[in-house]
């Protein structure tokens, strides 16, 4: 760790602070229909699409309303993602000649794009057409973020509402979060990244002759376009195989430190719109608070983590002071992949500037744990909020316990149904993560696609099914997962890991929109304040190291003292 | 339900048009404008005809260029579409080593590297990213420490003065964005080039 190193990540903390009250605002002017400085040029447009897909968007829906149109949605987005997908031979935009995708990779894919977990079975530029990246990925890249906002904003306005049956229309929802936060966000920060290098051409592969006269072939394409939307929706799904360490992905220290307060902006900003929709900025700025110690708990780790060189490197003879230089990019060097690594995994965006497989045991532990907490370290677009805000569910739940009081959040009171509600969705995603990772260990099918042996193979198992049930993408990426049987449980895993979430979410914020708002009295728990961020915390924390501490203990824990033994695999 | 799809099927439409069609194909016209050099991949040009591109690493194996970062991409076998062949900087393969740090093919693959460089510039520490493999596979740049480590090399394949070459190596390298944000860093194909053009 240098001085350095750290001075970055302050500069980059300093920035998330900055932009999260006029994202908030931003996102606050969305949920509530109010208008902004775009809707001059967009009103007439969103107004045209209500009325082209029969929608009238003062008529809002009870929370199932809202999740039946959302499932609808969903649905819809699978039959079109799929269609590009397995078509993509006879559609326009192929100059590279990809060839067919197989049907299984074509639902992975699908399943993975539309749940916003961007899960990659593929190199993508061996596999996907321009026309595939542009109609089916970054479609489903928009779409999967905007409705995870969608959903944030229906579950506060639980929240913020009294005695009410309805939580707002989803149609309307999407539509106001693609036309008025994420598509003009968008087109700004595609043209920054051109300017700094990616590449935004529809021509195929260019064959260079190299200056020692090999032949290379350099894949380009639309990149910057579906980039800008990768890392603000919090999507994480490469244009090329490599990520966001390929130099045509993210080509500078400029675009490195964007990247990563991208993946934040949007998660970052809905603290403060639900702050400022429940009317009380506080509530939102504790929601941060809580948020930003176990994000610098992550990244403090996993710097030292790497700062350090492999100690069997270093015996041979290799100069260790540059740290775990494997799978590493020089311009973002040590801190640089420390922070993305952190950021990728406590949001769900699973873009990579690093290959996480090749970290150190302990340093690859950290997005491992920032995944199986839930994402809900700003986490996901949307998913990250009210991931978070069910954890202070049970947060308040148990302060509830201790004194004998029926629990308060934000003036409703928190009974049976949202306490089970709650758990339905928190206990969903490790019966997914080690159930999965279990069958897959002990069969043949399963052990076959896995790149390393020792703790490390059992690692790269559960990374995998971690990620597709959390949504996050990332990967130990020395799995071969396109297999059927990997494709399919992925899918499967990827599904149960968002809509089991959303669904309790949903059926939470109608449950407390219909509730009276009780005023504070001397007996309430206050939730602005330090001691309502240390419990929140500490829920967190021990709902995630109890339900995973033993496999943890079997794949990174185990191969650390390996590693310090000098046992090799 | 029913009434939920025609809201469903126009909404995907439209935003198939806006996000997938629009938005792109208005970015690309955009960008081709203002910065086509960066929109069309950033190709180096000599004598009209492209070499690669400034931020794509390419291979350098004579002893007279400074090399890259080992790289672990890989292409099809040729002989066999089911088995991969090691390649290194396809750059339309992009991929890292992805091993483990307990693997023993991560440590024998170091052990080799180590050697070699020790053998070539005896006494020196080797610096660590001249053995390792980048994420990208595609890295285009150096640390300082791996330039200067292969300084020797090129000056006396080249007939040149170590002064000289250092000299240049400095001059290519790349420092921190305001001082702070990334690593200092030298990209090896503008260094190369920088070489033969002294040359002549």
């Amino acid at each position: 760790m240098t001085l350095i190193g750290w001075a970055q990540i302050a500069l980059f903390c300093a920035l998330v602070i900055a932009v999260t009250r006029p994202v908030g605002g931003l996102l606050a002017s969305i949920a509530t229909g109010s208008r902004n400085f775009l809707t001059p040029v967009l009103g007439p447009v969103e107004r045209g699409l209500y009325a082209a897909a029969g929608v009238r968007p003062e008529a809002e829906q009870s929370w199932r309303g809202y999740a039946v149109a959302m499932l609808v949605f969903k649905i819809a987005c699978f039959l079109a993602a799929y269609g590009i997908l397995r078509l993509q031979t006879v559609l326009p935009f192929n100059p590279a000649g990809q060839g067919e995708i197989t049907p299984d990779l074509a639902y992975n894919t699908a399943v993975s794009f539309l749940t916003n977990t961007n899960w990659q079975s593929y190199g993508g530029e061996s596999t996907m057409s321009h026309g595939s990246q542009m109609l089916a990925l970054t479609v489903q890249n928009f779409t999967s973020a905007a409705a995870g906002v969608a959903i944030a904003m229906a579950f506060v306005r639980g929240f913020s509402r009294r005695q009410m049956k309805t939580i707002g229309n989803f149609w309307v929802d999407l539509v106001r979060v693609t036309l008025y936060g994420l598509l003009p966000l968008c087109i700004l920060y595609a043209l920054v990244l051109v300017w700094q290098g990616v590449p935004q051409t529809l021509s195929g592969p260019i064959d260079v002759t190299t200056l020692e006269g090999i032949k290379q072939t350099i894949a380009v394409g639309p990149v910057a376009t579906q980039e800008a939307i990768k890392m603000l929706g919090t999507n994480g799904g490469g244009f090329f195989n490599a990520n966001s360490a390929h130099p045509f992905e993210n080509p500078t220290a400029l675009t490195n430190m964007l990247q990563v307060l991208s993946i934040f902006a949007l998660g970052a900003g809905l603290t403060n719109m639900f702050g400022r929709m429940v009317g009380n900025e506080r509530q939102g700025w504790a929601v941060f608070a809580a948020m930003g110690l176990l994000f610098l708990a992550g990244v403090t780790v996993l710097y030292w983590s790497e700062g350090h060189a492999n100690p069997v490197l270093t015996a041979l003879g290799m100069d260790g002071s540059m740290g775990n230089m494997e799978g590493k990019d020089i311009r973002f060097g040590i801190a640089g992949s420390s922070l993305f690594s952190t950021v990728t995994t406590d949001a769900s965006c699973g873009a990579v500037n690093a290959m996480i497989e090749s970290f150190l045991p302990l340093g690859g532990m950290i997005p491992m744990i920032n995944i199986m907490l839930g994402e809900i370290i700003f986490g996901g677009v949307g998913s990250g909020l009210y991931g978070f805000l069910m954890f202070a569910i049970v947060a308040v739940f148990v302060a509830g316990l201790m004194v004998g009081r029926t629990p308060e959040y934000l003036g409703k009171k928190i009974e049976a149904r949202e306490v089970k509600m709650t758990m339905l969705a928190i206990l969903c995603l490790p019966l997914v993560m080690l159930g999965f990772t279990a069958v897959a260990v002990v069969l043949d099918v399963g052990t076959s696609a896995l790149s390393a042996s020792g703790p490390h193979g059992f690692s790269e198992a559960l990374y995998a099914y971690v990620s597709a049930a959390g949504n996050n993408g990332s990967a130990f990426a020395g799995i071969s997962s396109n297999t059927p049987f990997w494709n399919t449980t992925l899918g499967i895993g990827m599904m149960i890991g968002r809509f089991f979430v959303i669904i309790p979410a949903l059926a939470i914020a109608g449950s407390v929109a219909a509730k009276k708002t009780v005023p504070p009295s001397s007996g309430t728990f206050p939730t602005d304040g330090a001691m309502f961020v240390g419990l929140a915390i500490g829920v967190i924390l021990i709902v995630g190291g109890l339900t995973f501490f033993p496999a943890l203990a079997l794949g990174p824990i185990v191969e650390h003292f390996a590693l310090a033994a000098g046992t090799l695999y | 339900m029913l009434s939920q799809f025609r809201p469903a099927i126009v909404l995907l439409l439209a935003f198939t048009l806006i996000t997938g069609l629009v938005y792109p194909l208005a970015v690309t016209g955009i960008a081709s404008m203002i910065f086509p050099q960066q929109a069309g991949g950033s190709l180096v040009m000599k004598n009209g005809a492209p070499i690669g591109s400034s931020l794509i690493g390419q291979t350098f194996t004579k002893p007279e260029y400074f090399h890259p970062r080992p790289s672990a991409t890989t292409d099809t076998d040729p002989n066999d579409s089911t088995k991969t062949v090691p390649a290194p900087y396809n750059a339309n393969n992009s991929s890292g080593s992805n091993l483990a740090p307990t693997a023993k093919a991560l440590a024998d693959r170091v052990k080799g590297d180590v050697a070699a460089l020790q053998a070539e510039n005896p006494g020196v520490p080797v610096p660590g990213d001249l053995v390792t493999t980048s994420a990208s596979g595609l890295d285009p740049e150096i640390s300082p420490q791996a330039a200067r480590f292969q300084v020797p090399r090129v000056a006396k394949a080249r007939n040149m003065s170590e002064q000289a070459v250092s000299a240049l190596v400095d001059a290519h390298i790349d420092g921190r964005l305001f001082g702070l944000i990334g690593e200092p860093r030298v990209n090896v194909l503008a260094l190369n080039m920088a070489l033969d053009a002294m040359g002549k």
